[in-house]
């Protein structure tokens, strides 16, 4: 169980200012109910103060302690300084929250930014755009505040190669998962697929063809068998109607070929033995 | 009434009888059972009537099939380690896309090391697809692995007729069944399958935690995971731990008795609580509605009320249920049992599992079910999805 503090007990189980607000200045969201976590901000804005704010959160308890805090925190208060509030400041408002449930709080962040975007005009969609240059400041994980730099150094130094490697050792990706598909891209440019010894490149091979391959083709009563690898060329005999089939050609690459570059590696040829 | 206790998949309340048994081998009977002297007599007879008691709650056909081990995770690594050890030229596994995390996380770790795992579906009621699973037996298939029920389900799955199967098409693949949610709630008769190792866990039966055994058919080859002494005839080496070995057997002595109450009375329970929420709570779907599931297991997902926000409130209210949905895990992934299952986004953050044992009493069902529809209707205000919740509650 997690170790609430008395702050987001209170939040969770008597929440403020929940609900909508018809005809609000501001509205903004955070999250979808595909990750688990979902959050509607509602605000009403006068001469450029916070007259009111709503939410409705489908979410875990501190999602919901946050979101009902965050509201608390800017009715009242003005545009600038509500501007300033970070995600610290919600967690810190709330006691503290576990480390694994920081992204709540990121949430309720995100969504208020989201708001005052719509309100002000601004683009809504955010891309995080992959530089050459490392950034040192750049933070890819909000939930932990991590830095391209701290991952990328996780990567080289600490031999990272999976996204499981990275939340270990420094905790990115471990709570929204947002900055998953970054850090992927991350690890693609900095940790390389390690090279398959023969052996397994072979085993690879005939597990992709068993399993992706065999299978769509003997939809069409065809099949193929795997006859021989040399380095990163893949010989292949087609076999039942494939055997025969004019478009054979293009099934090798259009379809083998790239199965087997997604699954096992790009440099990969396929040729047909007859 | 203090709370109730509806997580007995996640562990059980210690039996007084079981804690009784226990006691006089902290404080009399501490012996070394492979000491010489008198003292350790006593205990060195207890772990041989405990490895009889346990076989005979199995079936197994000789107490010598029984290893003591010290949890569910330790049998069931011992068992699939140790068979892979022994059969090195073999790297083909099956099992189910909806293990417990103590095996799926070992075979996705054998998976890195070059062993071809394949993962056996589950259909939309949580029934294993088991046609798919004896095809893809071949001659290099080293290890079968199927659990016997689900932790987060109930389902049961067919692992004798697996077993019988798998046999005939390769009679040297070795079957694995996980049976630590099986042990008490269901009958087991290894003798009469054809499975060759079945790992349990005493906590699940009203043992306690830190006690568990594997069976091990008689011929079937397996090297040990914890290396030493000769205890367990040199299968599993470590100095006996006498009185939650002792602990268990009494515990499984009387899961046997009372297997017959499990089947009827907890079942009726289960389904007085199962049709009540759904009945009662108009969000609420049943997420395996399999036929063939343990009598103590349910498994309920409120759509668009997330599943940790339902277990703060049920604890509120004193009542303790567990969720698959992952933010009581740590990760926010939800359950890997309820997505091979397809079950969809809408309820699956928000999925609750219920599991009573033989001390739940109808008073806490009748409770439990009172106080659900408060919960969700509470819950449901806060919900960002008004209008779908409006269609589905009217």
């Amino acid at each position: 169980m997690w170790e609430y503090s008395d702050k987001v007990k209170e939040h969770y189980k008597n929440p403020k200012n929940v609900g909508s607000i018809e005809n609000a200045d501001a509205i903004g969201e955070a999250g979808a109910l595909s990750c688990g976590d979902k959050l509607k901000i509602y605000l009403k804005i006068d001469n450029g103060i916070i007259t009111d704010a709503k939410f409705q959160t489908f979410g875990c308890g501190s999602a919901v302690a946050s979101s009902s805090i965050l509201t608390e925190m800017i009715i009242g208060k003005t545009l600038e300084e509500v501007k300033k509030i970070t995600n610290k400041d919600i967690a810190d408002e709330l006691g503290g929250l576990p480390p694994e449930k920081m992204h709540c709080s990121v949430m309720g962040h995100e969504a208020l930014e989201d708001a005052l975007k719509g309100y002000f005009g601004e683009n809504k969609t955010q891309e995080v755009k992959s530089e050459e240059k490392i950034d040192s400041k750049k933070v890819i994980c909000n939930c932990f505040s991590v830095t391209e730099k701290e991952i990328v150094e996780a990567i080289k130094e600490k031999n990272a190669k999976t996204l499981e490697d990275i939340r270990e050792l420094t905790y990115a990706g471990g709570g929204c998962g947002r900055c998953r598909e970054n850090i992927k891209f991350l690890l693609d440019k900095y940790a390389p697929a390690q090279e398959l010894s023969p052996v397994q490149f072979v085993l690879k091979v005939n597990k992709v063809l068993e399993t992706n391959v065999a299978h769509e083709l003997g939809k069409d009563s065809g099949g193929i068998e795997l006859v021989d690898v040399k380095g990163k060329d893949v010989f292949v005999k087609l076999t039942g109607t494939c055997s025969s089939c004019k478009n054979a050609t293009m099934t090798l690459k259009n379809f083998v070929e790239a199965q087997l570059k997604e699954h096992v590696d790009k440099d990969i040829t396929v040729f047909e033995v007859k | 009434m203090s709370f109730v206790y509806l997580d007995n998949n996640a562990t059980t309340k210690v039996a007084k009888e079981v804690l009784e048994a226990m006691m006089p081998y902290f404080e009399q009977e501490y012996g070394n059972p492979s000491s010489i002297y008198d003292l350790a007599s006593i205990p060195n007879k207890a772990i041989k009537s405990a490895r009889e008691t346990v076989a005979d709650f199995l079936g197994a056909n000789n107490p010598k099939e029984i290893i003591f081990t010290s949890c569910g995770s330790e049998s069931a690594n011992m068992a699939i380690k140790g068979v892979l050890d022994v059969n090195r030229a073999k790297k083909h596994i099956i099992t189910t896309r909806v293990e417990h995390p103590c095996v799926l996380n070992l075979y996705k770790d054998l998976e890195k090391r070059g062993y071809l795992v394949d993962w056996i579906d589950v259909d939309s009621n949580g029934d294993l697809n088991v046609n798919q699973l004896i095809d893809l037996v071949k001659d290099d298939t080293v290890l079968v692995s199927v659990m016997m029920a689900n932790n987060e389900t109930g389902v049961i799955y067919p692992v004798s007729d697996i077993a019988a199967a798998v046999k005939e098409k390769n009679p040297k693949t070795i079957v694995f069944a996980d049976g630590v949610q099986a042990a008490g709630k269901i009958p087991i008769n290894l003798k009469d399958t054809k499975i060759d190792l079945f790992g349990i866990s005493g906590h699940k039966f009203h043992a306690p935690k830190g006690v568990g055994a594997l069976y091990v058919k008689s011929g079937t080859m397996l090297s040990p995971l914890v290396v030493g002494g000769h205890q367990e005839r040199g299968k599993r080496a470590g100095t006996e731990n006498v009185p939650y070995i002792v602990g268990m057997a009494k515990a499984a002595s009387l899961a046997k008795e009372s297997l017959q109450y499990e089947l009827s009375e907890v079942k009726r329970l289960r389904d007085r609580l199962e049709e009540g929420i759904l009945t009662r709570v108009k969000n609420a779907v049943l997420n395996s509605k399999s036929k063939n599931r343990v009598p103590n297991t349910t498994n309920i997902g409120f759509q668009y009320i997330e599943g940790e926000l339902i277990l703060l409130h049920l604890n509120d209210a004193g009542i303790c249920a567990s969720s698959g949905s992952a933010c009581t895990s740590g990760s926010l992934e939800p359950s890997h049992v309820l997505r091979a299952q397809g079950v969809p986004f809408t309820s699956l953050h928000g999925s609750i599992r219920f599991s009573l044992s033989r001390y739940t009493t109808e008073k806490e069902i009748d409770y439990t079910i009172e106080k659900l529809p408060e919960i969700i209707q509470k819950l449901a205000k806060i919900s960002p999805f008004q209008k779908e919740l409006n269609e589905i509650m009217k």
